[in-house]
């Protein structure tokens, strides 16, 4: 669209350069020779100085800068990509030595634990036994008092009775005979007294 | 000399005449406009190389995108083979772009718009692209006048074509770049003079018909700088890797 509104004014224009030429005649200066030579002159002359100049000294500067510019960028990625490398080394490292050292932690825990309830075991054994000896012996005496406790008190139930009969009668009494009597009362009542 | 929309390319002496042998070499607005811009693209590239910073400043940048767009441009259309012609191709697109540009400010002259200095410029590009694709190939080269999957009795029928296609490279490349610039520069002298001429009154149009060339223009310039390096990298690629 736009491209054919411009060649339409182009060919207006055409238009009004020939009624330019019809006013004034001067044609077109493009097709006076009188300066071509000149202007091939100069074209060539100030062309070629630029040719030179930019092909010799100002594009290989151009060309060395984005080099170095590309090289230096790559350098430098690669030089983070290392860092980054050894970053992430030195951090599984680091991970590595913390969980060696929570797991030494975690045994070192255990053992004392275990040491511990080792120590608790063998003394509480150690207790165990003593107070198993102690109560052995308690119930050693106990059956040991119990048993002597109805022949103490026959004794002395007939030592009372006798001296009981002797104050009462004023005889001498014959002590088996007491005795025959109180082991025969025990016996009957034993179970009354001492209850087992 | 205002009224003329022609005269704005006329070729006029500064200074003295300078003539060697019968040959009148005077310098000109037309050489004045040369140097100007082969100084300010020196001055440019110079300042743009040398310094060299990892973080560009905004002439480097300038300097080093022009030289990566040209670059791209040459192995895109050219290839590899391409290299060693890279800083004329370079040279020939600063060139025609500087000028181009510098034709557009106000009261300039536009090297480019005379048919003479673009026609040297593109015979050149056919004379020495001709002469890569003889050494090149030998004659060899030839075989890019018969393109291959023709029938025969087309043939030569074909071949002419392909000469006078071939033949003609110079013709289109030099009159494209300066018919452009000419009719482009015609124009806005026009719109310009019907500003004057219908006034206060009617001068609107013509005027916002002005400012608009003069975006449409300096696209034109650019791009037919770009068309004139990127043909030549067409021509070149010819002549480098025959592949017809």
């Amino acid at each position: 669209m736009v491209k054919k509104i411009y060649f339409q004014l182009i060919f207006l224009s055409f238009f009004f350069i020939k009624e330019a030429f019809a006013a004034e005649s001067g044609g077109m200066p493009q097709l006076n020779p009188e300066f071509w030579v000149s202007q091939i002159f100069w074209l060539i002359l100030t062309f070629g100085i630029m040719y030179l100049v930019l092909s010799k000294l100002i594009l290989p500067k151009i060309s060395n800068n984005l080099e170095s510019r590309k090289s230096q960028i790559l350098e430098n990625i690669e030089a983070a990509e290392k860092q980054r490398e050894d970053s992430d080394t030195k951090l599984k490292e680091y991970d590595e030595i913390i969980s060696k050292s929570k797991l030494e932690a975690n045994s070192i825990f255990n053992q004392a634990k275990e040491k511990a309830l080792k120590d608790i075991g063998a003394k509480r054994e150690v207790l165990e036994k003593q107070i198993d000896n102690e109560i052995a012996e308690a119930e050693k005496e106990i059956d040991a008092l119990r048993k002597n406790a109805p022949d103490k008190i026959n004794k002395i139930a007939i030592e009372t009775s006798s001296e009981l009969l002797q104050k009462l009668i004023g005889t001498e009494v014959n002590n088996s005979s007491i005795s025959a009597i109180v082991d025969d009362l025990s016996k009957r009542n034993g179970d009354k007294y001492y209850g087992n | 000399m205002a009224a003329n929309p022609m005269s704005q390319f006329d070729v006029y002496r500064i200074g003295p005449e300078i003539k060697v042998g019968a040959f009148d070499i005077s310098f000109t607005n037309a050489s004045l406009f040369m140097i100007l811009s082969t100084v300010s693209i020196l001055l440019v590239f110079n300042l743009g190389s040398k310094k060299n910073s990892i973080l560009p400043n905004k002439i480097q940048l300038l300097a080093e995108l022009s030289y990566t767009f040209v670059s791209k441009m040459i192995s895109d259309t050219a290839g590899s083979k391409a290299k060693p012609y890279f800083a004329f191709i370079f040279s020939l697109f600063m060139f025609v772009l500087f000028c181009n540009m510098f034709g557009m400010i106000p009261y300039t002259f536009t090297v480019t718009s005379h048919i003479i200095v673009t026609f040297v410029l593109a015979a050149f590009i056919f004379i020495g692209v001709t002469v890569i694709g003889f050494i090149k190939h030998g004659f060899g080269y030839l075989k890019l006048f018969v393109p291959s999957g023709v029938p025969a009795v087309l043939l030569p029928l074909i071949v002419v074509i392909e000469i006078i296609s071939y033949l003609s490279r110079p013709i289109s490349l030099s009159v494209r770049l300066f018919a452009n610039m000419m009719a482009g520069h015609t124009m806005m002298k026009v719109f310009g003079g019907f500003v004057i001429s219908l006034g206060i009154v009617g001068g609107w149009l013509p005027l916002s018909f002005s400012v608009a060339l003069t975006g449409l223009e300096i696209l034109v310039a650019f791009l037919q700088a770009y068309v004139f390096a990127i043909l030549t990298c067409i021509y070149l690629n010819d002549a480098l890797n025959l592949h017809h």
